[in-house]
């Protein structure tokens, strides 16, 4: 009785289905790849598979995270792909226009310029939703259109190559045998952890994304908190951008950051944060970001015929949904595994205890009196 | 209310016709200029500004026009097609003397090039084709021929071959363009035909992905091929810069590129030539963008009513790694 308390418990948390998709996608490889989880030393730092997931994975599990923040608060963010163009077109072309390229100050200041775009980017983004009250969606495809061309504008069209080894180390290189991007996504993830979950904040987003008007009568400032998370989603997003253009030395701003606002949206879904706000899991979108990037390896080591490499993709994206549906799993599973599982969609346990099986439908919003 | 709403549009439409008027009369002065000094005009209509190549491509157009002494009309289509059709139209308003331009897409072009044809005005294609139920609606196409490009890639190969003096089996890992790009399917096609009819007993394709012809996808293919295929000691890539993303995952893999796994690659762009000079790509299949020049050639001959071919391909050539370092110097793009 006990074990089956413990197995229901397990199932029962809201990234045990994440976890399990990532662990199995990563099973399916061991076939194909006799050595899928070896990891061995190769030139000064470590060599493998789970590590190629993880440094092809950062600059998505950046964005991902940005972009659960906005979700939490009801919104949503289609400007990432764009901003990550921006901020790698901007890093790019100030270095490549240094004597010294490999000049720590020129780096630091090209980082920083592409970053301080990307907040005026959040900022902008921000001020449609909170203060003008434009529909997110629109309000942000705004600079996802016209900031590609942004990016083209500044790159010239053409593909800047550069050859700066300080540039390198953020989304290319290595540090303690690991690549660095590991521990920049380990400080943002660890950063915003504490931030909602160690601080009124992350309670704060949701109440605003429960219910904005309801949040703003209590007392919140709901119009600030907006812009908040849209300026840090952009920053996210900036980060991402040095790391994927650091990763190729090079900056394409007709490539870079490609539909990344999709898989973003995606990984938010698949790690069980609701799209309707009000509630949402960090730990989640890692898992979801890791299981779309593993996704994508396995297709490449597998040997999917390219023509049919979508339709897999997609196959194996609504096994996942089908899967995070309780109603789904009550049909095909039975009620044990689908009942008040849904309700859990992420957030704090506390506030997940008082749901039922009857809110599962719809995503429960948060409370705010 | 509904008055109003008719009036405003009437308005509205006076003043566009009026703007259009204005905009025809100013056009029609600046090729009547054209036509007293008797400088052929061309009006020419760009796909977009996608990529490097396309952007050496469209310098390559204005200033082999400023040379030839042409009276070049210049349009970007912005990747749509309906911005290319009324380019064209308006090309067919102005009277130019020949109208060229680099089709966004396959097919469609049916209406517009009968009424070009109807106004007796030449169409030229530069680098893609198209389909058309009837094959005078255009004169000739200037461009490459991306299946030769294929085939001369597997030439290349052999070269290589034999300088590394490799015999063993061939494993090649192929990088593949955009799914469904004709650069991509027919480069592939060209490099299988030979493989299929020379070395069907010694080439081997064994593993084969999109990268998407950037350096990102590239990379990111090849480092799951070192994991999958270890095997691996040749790379084709459909472009040069899926080569550069490559040679990244296979130098993180701690191989030598150009070494323990050779490389072929298409296109020559100046980036593709800085690592052949470094030796890390071992041979690379000119795709030109430069074609300026011989569309000049073209347009005086078509205007003058000379007879040309049907498909006047691009001159490109190879390179090796011998002739890498003279030749960076002299890449444009």
């Amino acid at each position: 009785m006990s074990t089956n308390s413990r197995w229901r418990a397990l199932t029962h948390h809201h990234l045990f289905w994440p976890v399990a998709v990532l662990v199995f996608l990563l099973l399916v490889n061991v076939p194909f790849t006799p050595d899928f989880f070896s990891v061995k030393m190769t030139g000064g730092h470590l060599y493998g598979s789970l590590v190629s997931i993880v440094l092809f994975g950062s600059p998505l599990i950046l964005v991902a995270v940005g972009m659960t923040v906005v979700i939490a608060t009801g919104g949503i963010d289609l400007s990432v792909g764009a901003v990550v163009a921006i901020t790698g077109a901007l890093a790019c072309s100030y270095i490549s226009h240094q004597a010294d390229q490999n000049a720590l100050s020129g780096v630091l200041l090209a980082m920083g310029l592409g970053l301080l775009a990307a907040v005026v980017c959040g900022l902008w983004n921000g001020f449609l939703v909170a203060r003008m009250g434009i529909q997110p969606i629109i309000a942000t495809l705004i600079i996802m259109v016209a900031g590609r061309g942004v990016a083209q504008l500044i790159t010239n069209g053409q593909i800047i190559t550069i050859n700066s080894d300080p540039y390198k180390l953020i989304g290319g290189g290595y540090w303690l045998t690991l690549p660095f991007s590991i521990f920049v996504v380990a400080v943002v993830v660890a950063v915003t952890v504490a931030l909602t979950r160690r601080t009124a904040l992350g309670l704060l987003i949701e109440a605003v994304g429960g219910n904005a008007e309801a949040s703003r009568l209590v007392g919140i400032r709901s119009r600030r908190i907006k812009i908040m998370v849209y300026v840090f989603c952009a920053l996210c997003a900036a980060v991402a951008g040095l790391m994927i253009s650091s990763n190729t030395s090079a900056a394409d701003g007709n490539n870079a950051g490609l539909w990344i606002e999709l898989d973003a949206i995606l990984a938010v879904v698949i790690g069980g944060t609701s799209l309707l706000g009000g509630r949402f899991s960090i730990g989640g979108t890692v898992v979801g970001a890791l299981v779309i990037q593993t996704l994508t390896t396995t297709i490449y080591t597998i040997g999917v015929p390219t023509q049919t490499n979508l339709v897999f993709k997609a196959a194996v994206v609504i096994v996942v949904c089908l899967l995070q549906s309780p109603k789904f799993r009550a049909k095909v599973f039975g009620a044990k595994f689908g009942a008040r599982f849904g309700a859990k969609g992420g957030a704090k346990p506390a506030v997940a205890e008082t749901d039922t099986a009857a809110s599962t439908d719809a995503a429960p919003k948060m409370e705010v009196s | 209310m509904l008055n109003r709403r008719n009036f405003l549009t009437a308005a509205v439409s006076v003043a566009a016709a009026g703007g259009l008027a204005a905009c025809a009369k100013k056009d029609g002065s600046g090729s009547g200029s054209g036509g007293g000094s008797k400088a052929l005009s061309l009006g020419f209509s760009q796909v977009g500004a996608e990529s490097g190549w396309r952007a050496a491509n469209t310098t390559s157009v204005k200033s082999a026009a400023k040379e030839a002494g042409i009276n070049l009309k210049f349009s970007d289509a912005q990747q749509k097609q309906e911005n290319q059709i009324s380019a064209i139209r308006g090309y067919i308003a102005q009277k130019v003397d020949v109208i060229a331009f680099s089709p966004v897409v396959v097919t469609g072009w049916d209406a517009v090039l009968k009424e070009a044809k109807a106004a007796k005005i030449p169409v030229v294609l530069t680098d893609r084709s198209v389909e058309t139920s009837d094959s005078s609606l255009y004169v000739t196409l200037v461009g490459s021929d991306f299946t030769d490009e294929g085939r001369r890639a597997a030439r290349m190969l052999e070269k290589v071959l034999a300088k590394a003096g490799l015999k063993g089996p061939v494993k090649i890992a192929q990088l593949e363009g955009t799914t469904g790009a004709a650069p991509a399917i027919e480069r592939g096609k060209g490099f299988k035909e030979i493989m299929d009819a020379e070395h069907k007993s010694d080439w081997k394709i064994v593993v084969s992905q999109s990268g998407d012809f950037t350096r990102a996808g590239g990379k990111q293919v090849m480092a799951a091929f070192l994991q999958s295929h270890s095997d691996i000691n040749v790379l084709f890539a459909h472009n040069d810069d899926m080569a550069i993303g490559a040679i990244q995952s296979i130098e993180a893999a701690g191989k030598k590129p150009g070494k323990d796994i050779l490389i072929v690659s298409v296109d020559g762009v100046h980036d593709g030539f800085v690592a052949m000079s470094q030796g890390k790509i071992n041979g690379i299949v000119e795709c030109n963008p430069l074609l300026g020049p011989q569309l000049m050639e073209v347009v005086k001959k078509v205007h003058d009513g000379q007879k040309v071919e049907r498909w006047i391909k691009t001159k490109e050539s190879d390179y090796t790694q011998d002739q890498a370092k003279a030749a960076l110097p002299t890449r444009k793009y």
